[in-house]
């Protein structure tokens, strides 16, 4: 799949147990690769929304949408065509500051990017920033020069453009 | 609403489903269902010998009748042993259920409870995910009804498959008023819309228009009863009919059109004029490497329409140029009206005259048959002592492959052989379970001695519950087709093939309670066929041959249909 892309495809499925594993199981099974998946509550308690990073070619992504759709439990499947969606990630990056250079330093970089400090301590300052993967790629590669610590990245939530809406009925 | 336990739930749910027969084995935490069967006059329950064989025999009564096959057993190493059962079922879209104990969800001794690794734990739903077309474990008593009526409906619509419901032991014996119910309520299952009506119209005119159409059939056709819209098909096109492994049975292979299945091991005529055909129809088939063999290769010349129920199959293997999501035969009756609108009459001479030819000279059943005891003649042999309703299984390996290509199938559901999966083992119960399903019929498992081997203690199972079936070895002494392997592909490297004289099956068969009978002859083997054919007991038949026979021709790894070799 080297020739593959990244696409993000949007799933509702059922609230109930096992469908992550479902899912997952099918990746692995399939010789699918994820990049990313979240899964979160939608505006409809029974129903929960993965958001799937797949990296893939075209011939891959038509199974891969085929495939989860065949699932028992899912409900919908969507890919989100580009330039049509928003989409979101969150990374709370831990890094190293030993020196007030290196903090100030940080410190800029944090309000250039519109990011956030959200723990500070004698020897680290954690930062959460939140942005499509290429803001928080450019920020991590920055934070990386003063040494990160710790890295924790949700991965990328996202949703289609416009009024337009699923809904579900039962 | 009547008060029960949530075991009596399940059995009176089955009923609903019109089960009436379970293959299984108990265990302690499957108990209070037997407590139920017990009092139970409806449902009759097959003690297997081996779980694998229960889910085997399941699946034989499901594809020998059209309707579910259900299987059961214990927690932990009994569901465990039902997972090639399952995995099986899974791959040739067959409609099982799977019925497991498990230990209870909550009790008076909490550490006998799931999650803390209790004896016989096993996490079945887990293990089983990848293999089942879906799977369930109640909660609660009131769970159950619903749950089953459920799995029901998904184990047989769309694209069939097996589905099991692991029974905590604590909701088995709970004790609840339960309401029925016989309608299932899965919003999230959506099965195919009827076919769209441009994609028919386009179907047809290609097929209308096409010099030399073909016909390729699979085991959807069989599933979907399709079976009868293909011979119309056939006749109103004058196209000439393949089918891959599964399809064996779905077209009758004494019509004149009839090319026999093709694929790796297929036959030699069907290879060859997939790859002239000029617009080709794939009704119900994955189009798997087994009968496709190179993909790049894979009728060329060929326009190809695909039909199926399951979306994914579409473009997962071939590319194709049009293709219907739809059950095979509600758009197989539209396509025969839309064809009929358009067909110009007087057309597909020089086809079915190329077919002929090709059939003549290239048909294995058409030359003539070796003397001796080969696989041929004595498949030729029963072939004509078998009624057409007669019902082969098959083991795996050379025995298999013999089967497909000179064991003649003339209606549906008479063929029924582990396709996807390959699973030594599975005829014999396969044949136990089809003759509970259709116990008029006579069947016979076409075994390899390696094969039977595996599930040959269901000898006692065919004995003690009086389901009397025949089983034809045929016996090389050796692992066959991995044998056939090491001496084509690795020049006679032989390691690991030997099975010897052991056991003697004649012996074997009768330390069960069964009928042996070992045959030096051809006309031996016929004498022993009609024996067995009017016995009350199942009947082994020790059939030798030589060790050293290949299954020919063959298309090599990575070689086009037409590319066969061997001489045959
Ligand atoms: C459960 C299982 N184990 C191993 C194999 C690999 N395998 C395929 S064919 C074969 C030999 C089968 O021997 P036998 O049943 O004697 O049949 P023959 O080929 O001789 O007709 C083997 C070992 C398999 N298909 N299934």
């Amino acid at each position: 799949m080297e020739s593959g892309k990244t696409k993000i495809i949007s799933v509702l499925v059922e609230n109930k147990p096992g469908v992550l594993h479902s899912i997952a199981n099918l990746f692995r099974r399939r010789n699918f690769n994820i990049e990313s998946i979240t899964v979160g509550a939608t505006q409809q308690q029974d129903i929960a929304r993965m958001t799937i990073t797949v990296n893939a070619d075209e011939k891959t992504l038509d199974q891969v949408v085929k495939q989860v759709a065949k699932q028992i439990d899912v409900l919908k499947v969507e890919e989100l065509e580009s330039g049509n969606f928003v989409m979101r990630e969150i990374a709370l990056i831990k890094v190293e500051v030993t020196d007030s250079k290196t903090r100030s330093d940080v410190i800029n970089f944090v309000k250039v990017f519109r990011s956030r400090i959200i723990d500070i301590s004698p020897d680290s300052l954690t930062v959460e920033i939140t942005g499509g993967p290429d803001k928080i790629n450019a920020f991590l590669n920055l934070m990386k020069t003063f040494g990160v610590l710790e890295l924790a990245r949700t991965g990328i939530t996202a949703l289609a453009r416009g009024a337009k809406s699923i809904k579900i009925d039962d | 609403m009547p008060k029960m336990s949530g075991a009596q739930a399940l059995l009176e749910s089955l009923e609903r489903q019109n089960v009436d027969t379970i293959f299984g084995i108990l265990g302690g935490a499957i108990l209070p269902v037997y407590d139920a069967l017990y009092d139970n006059k409806k449902i009759r329950h097959i003690l297997a010998r081996h779980e694998q064989c229960a889910a085997h025999e399941a699946e034989g009564y499901a594809r020998a009748s059209g309707r579910v096959g259900v299987c059961m057993a214990t927690s932990g190493p009994g569901a465990t042993n039902l997972v090639t059962g399952i995995a099986n079922a899974y791959m040739d879209s067959s409609p099982i259920i799977a019925l497991t104990g498990q230990i209870p969800t909550c009790g008076v001794n909490s550490s006998y409870m799931i999650g803390r690794d209790a004896f016989q734990e096993a996490d079945i739903l887990g293990i089983t995910t990848a293999i089942t077309k879906y799977n369930y474990q109640p909660q609660t008593v009131l769970e159950i009804p619903q749950m089953v009526t459920n799995a029901f409906h998904i184990a047989t619509t769309g694209r069939p498959g097996p589905v099991l419901i692991d029974l905590p032991k604590n909701v088995q014996t709970n004790i609840a008023e339960v309401e029925f119910t016989d309608k299932h309520n899965i919003r999230s299952y959506r099965l195919p819309q009827p076919p769209d009506l441009t994609k028919i119209s386009q179907a047809a005119e290609l097929l209308a228009t096409a010099e030399r159409p073909m016909l390729l059939v699979g085991g959807g056709v069989i599933l979907a009863d399709a079976s009868n819209e293909i011979v119309k098909m056939s006749d109103l096109l004058m196209a000439p009919v393949a089918t891959t492994f599964m399809g064996k049975g779905a077209f009758p292979e004494s019509h004149p059109l009839s090319l026999g299945c093709i694929g790796m091991h297929g036959n030699p005529a069907a290879n060859r004029i997939i790859g002239e055909a000029d617009v080709l129809l794939a009704i119900g088939t994955r189009l798997s490497d087994r009968a496709t063999t190179n993909l790049d290769t894979f009728a060329e010349g060929a326009k190809k329409i695909q039909i199926d129920i399951d979306a994914a199959e579409i473009n997962k293997n071939v590319e194709v140029d049009l293709a219907i999501i739809s059950d095979a035969k509600v758009s197989m009756e539209m396509l025969l009206t839309a064809i009929s609108e358009k067909l110009k009459k007087g057309k597909g001479k020089a086809w079915t005259t190329r077919v002929k030819e090709v059939k003549e000279q290239l048909s294995p059943m058409l030359k003539e048959a070796p003397r001796g005891m080969t696989p041929k003649a004595l498949l030729s042999e029963l072939r004509k002592l078998l009624p057409a309703s007669g019902i082969i299984t098959t083991e795996v390996g050379q025995n298999q492959m013999w089967s497909a290509l000179y064991m003649q199938s003339l209606q549906p559901r008479t063929f029924i052989s582990s396709g996807g999966l390959g699973t030594m083992g599975f005829g014999f119960p396969a044949a136990i379970g089809a003759k509970v399903a259709r116990p008029d019929s006579i069947v016979v498992d076409i075994a390899g001695d390696g094969s039977f081997i595996m599930s040959e203690q269901e000898l006692a199972c065919s004995v003690t519950e009086d389901i009397p079936v025949i089983v034809m070895v045929l016996n090389n002494s050796v692992l066959g087709m991995v044998a056939q392997w090491q001496r084509t592909l690795y020049s006679r490297r032989y390691k690991a093939i030997n099975l010897g004289k052991s056991p003697d099956f004649v012996k074997l068969a009768e330390a069960y309670g069964a009928q042996g009978i070992r045959v030096a002859s051809i006309d031996e083997f016929k004498k022993a066929i009609k024996t067995a054919m009017t016995s009350k007991v199942t009947t082994v038949i020790d059939v030798p041959i030589g060790s050293e026979t290949d299954v020919v021709p063959f298309v090599p790894p990575g070689c086009g249909l037409p590319e066969q070799r061997g001489d045959y």
